[in-house]
This record gives C-alpha cells, sequence and structure tokens, in this order.
C-alpha cells in the first residue's frame, strides 16, 4: 500500500482539509471527524482537538483547518472530544463504531 | 540540567525576539505551519527533509548537521530557542539531536506553538535571512541514545519507559489516532516497560507540569531511579519529549531516547512483545 504524500510516516497531523486518502480501507478504519465551530455557528480554524479515551487519557491531538475540520483514525467504542481555541473551550462525547463518524463540536468562552 | 537552564517561557522569549545570540528555531513535521505564520525572527527546520537522511533509515550525521547548521545561520555560540507544534514533540527531538550534537545553549519554549497561538502572541509571514556560518557539531553523545540490541537486554534490567497512548501499548492501536492505522508491524509494547504516555507531562495547553507533579507521575508508574532509562514511542519524538522532561527537567542520569522505537522493534524479528494494558514479564 502506498503511503500518501500528505501523511508521511511520522506523527504530526495530515491536512485536516484534505480529502480521506484513496488508500484509507473505511471498511478497517474509524473515522472521526467533523467541525469546531463558535457559538455563532461559524468555524473555528486553528483550534486544538484533542481525542481522549474512555479514562479521559489523551490519545491524539490535531489543529483544525481554516473550514475548522478536524478528523482521527480511531477504532470502535467510547471517545470524548476536547477543543481548546482562542473562541473558547468545548468538548463532546463519541460513540464511534468502523467507518466514517461526522460530528458537530462547539466551542464557547467559559 | 534544570528547568531554569533548559526551558523557558513564552514571554521570555517575547521579549528576547531581537537579543543578539539568541535564535529562534521552529521544528515540525508539517512546515505548513510555520508558513502561514511564526514567531518573528525563527528559522524553520523540517523534521522530515532536513533532520533525517534522505537514503539511510537514521537521521543526519555529525556532516549533515554541521553543514544545515551552516546553512541556516546558526553559531556554536549562539542561544538556540526551540518550539513547534504537535505540544514540542518535534521541537523536543531536535533538541535531542542538538544535545547529541554537542550544542551547549540550547532551550525549549514551554508550550510551543500552541501556547503562543492560545495567547494571541504576534506572528509573522517574513522569513529571516541570515548569514552563513561554519558550524561544527561534535561527535554523537551516544550516551543519549539507545540502539534496538540494548534495548532488548534492558528487557527486565532498566526502566523501560514506553510513552505513548494506552492504546497504543496495549496494542489497540499501531500509530496514534491522527494517521490511519494501516502500518504493517506487530502491535504490543517490549516487556516490562512501564506506561506513562507523554501526554501525562504536559498540561492542555503544551506546557510541562510542575517538578513536584512530574516526580510523582513517574514515581507512581514505577520508574526506579536507581536504575538507568530508556524511553521510547513509534518514531522517536513523543519519547524525546519524555526524555527531556526525566533528563533535562528532572535531572535524572543516564536517560537515553530509542528513536528506532515502536517502528524499529515492532518489525523485529523473534523479540519478545507483551500485549495488553500491564508490563508483563521479562
Amino acid at each position: 500500500m502506498t503511503t500518501p504524500s500528505n501523511i508521511a510516516d511520522g506523527c504530526a497531523a495530515p491536512d485536516q482539509s484534505a480529502p480521506l486518502p484513496a488508500s484509507v480501507d473505511l471498511e478497517k478504519e474509524t473515522v472521526i471527524t467533523g467541525i469546531v465551530s463558535n457559538a455563532e455557528g461559524e468555524a473555528v480554524g486553528g483550534a486544538y482537538v484533542r481525542l481522549l479515551d474512555s479514562s479521559g487519557e489523551f490519545t491524539a491531538e490535531v489543529v483544525t483547518s481554516p473550514e475548522g475540520v478536524f478528523r482521527f483514525f480511531a477504532a470502535p467504542g467510547s471517545w470524548t472530544l476536547r477543543a481548546l481555541s482562542r473562541a473558547g473551550n468545548g468538548d463532546l462525547a463519541v460513540d464511534a463504531t468502523r467507518g466514517v463518524n461526522e460530528v458537530a463540536l462547539a466551542v464557547a468562552a467559559a | 540540567m534544570s528547568r531554569d537552564s533548559a526551558l523557558v517561557s513564552a514571554d521570555w522569549a517575547e521579549k528576547n525576539l531581537d537579543t543578539p545570540g539568541v535564535v529562534f528555531v521552529e521544528v515540525d513535521e508539517d512546515t505548513t505551519a510555520y508558513d502561514g505564520g511564526h514567531i518573528p525572527g525563527a528559522v524553520k527546520l523540517d523534521w522530515k527533509t532536513d533532520l533525517q537522511d534522505p537514503v539511510r533509515r537514521d537521521f543526519v550525521n555529525q556532516e549533515q548537521f554541521s553543514a544545515l547548521l551552516s546553512e541556516k545561520g546558526i553559531s556554536n555560540d549562539d542561544v538556540v530557542v526551540l518550539y513547534g507544534g504537535n505540544n514540542n514533540w518535534f521541537a523536543a527531538y531536535a533538541y535531542w539531536y542538538f544535545k547529541l550534537y554537542g550544542h551547549e545553549q540550547v532551550k525549549l519554549i514551554d508550550g510551543g506553538r500552541k501556547k503562543w497561538e492560545l495567547d494571541a502572541r504576534t506572528y509573522t509571514k517574513d522569513v529571516p535571512s541570515r548569514a552563513k556560518t561554519s558550524y561544527q557539531a561534535s561527535a554523537p553523545d551516544l550516551s543519549i541514545r539507545a540502539f534496538r540490541d540494548e534495548v532488548v537486554q534492558a528487557i527486565g534490567v532498566k526502566n523501560l519507559v514506553d510513552v505513548r497512548s494506552p492504546d497504543e501499548f496495549a496494542g489497540r492501536l499501531l500509530a496514534p489516532a491522527h494517521l490511519p492505522q494501516e502500518q504493517s508491524q506487530r502491535g504490543g509494547h517490549i516487556p516490562t516497560a512501564i506506561s506513562v504516555p507523554w501526554s501525562k507531562a504536559a498540561n492542555e495547553d503544551g506546557t510541562f507540569k510542575s517538578d513536584e507533579e512530574l516526580k510523582k507521575i513517574y514515581g507512581d508508574a514505577g520508574l526506579d531511579g536507581s536504575k538507568d532509562t530508556i524511553a521510547y514511542c513509534r518514531i522517536g519524538e513523543r519519547s524525546s519529549h519524555t526524555w527531556f522532561v526525566l533528563r533535562e527537567l528532572l535531572g535524572q542520569e543516564n536517560v537515553k531516547n530509542y528513536d528506532g522505537s515502536w517502528t524499529e522493534y515492532g518489525s523485529l524479528i523473534g523479540v519478545p512483545i507483551a500485549l495488553g494494558d500491564e508490563p508483563g514479564k521479562a
């Protein structure tokens, strides 16, 4: 299998606004993706979104694209998304299943 | 080594942007972050194209590192201040390189890009031009780098610290969850390794926790202060973050980073692997 050029073999985040690479097998992958938006419903780019496992432990973190998009490759099960941004913070619980799981994550100033 | 000599705050960085002899360096794998805006005056290092050998599976050697820093306009007596995205993973990795090649004064900005951005501090797209230098790297200090044979021999003998996420440690995920889970190597961890995810050492904004909190975290996890320590992750950058904590912040001696990490170990023929959440037996 070839590795898409925007993923490389490191740990940095792939381009979050890019469509899913053709090599990603949705029969096997569990993708959690969505948009971070503020109280006015506007997309928040440059937000830090982290994926926490069912015990609340950090699993991964990405920065949203200018369109507010983020994406994780996880596994089926319970996860929590947490976003930090200049527009405020927010949390969301997700029960992910195999395939693409689309969610909306809102942030607000405390 | 201590927190005062190895770490600077974002405030300190902002006040020293124009200080002669201080060079800011952003290190990332995805350098589009730098291109979109960076700390004024900072030069960029690309983890992949600048710091990895283009042919051999290894990082740049002494001559390549000397040439790279000469090209970037960095001198041996400059104070190098590193920062980056991913909670400073790649900046910590570069810090480890600078130490490995004998650079005297190198520091990390606490919180990296994230703290700088959340604080809404100034960014620029201007790329600085620095006159070339004649940088001379020292021979690599292998007292801070572990290789695979040493890691296999350390099972049940030294502290092995696996700093990946719990699901990677257990073998339920093969890579961090922002990457496709497509690697072909086996999942799991090195038997007898304790699991202390790198993230335990950091606050939510990317800054490091206090020395007291850090000592408690590694002590509670079973790190034996009387033994030598080897930290590893998947490709050696998250474990640089933990290596930085143990050696540079807490001042522990004999801490090595195993940069081959799980991509190498999990592909070796015949070595023992443990599955599940427990360290496992030697």
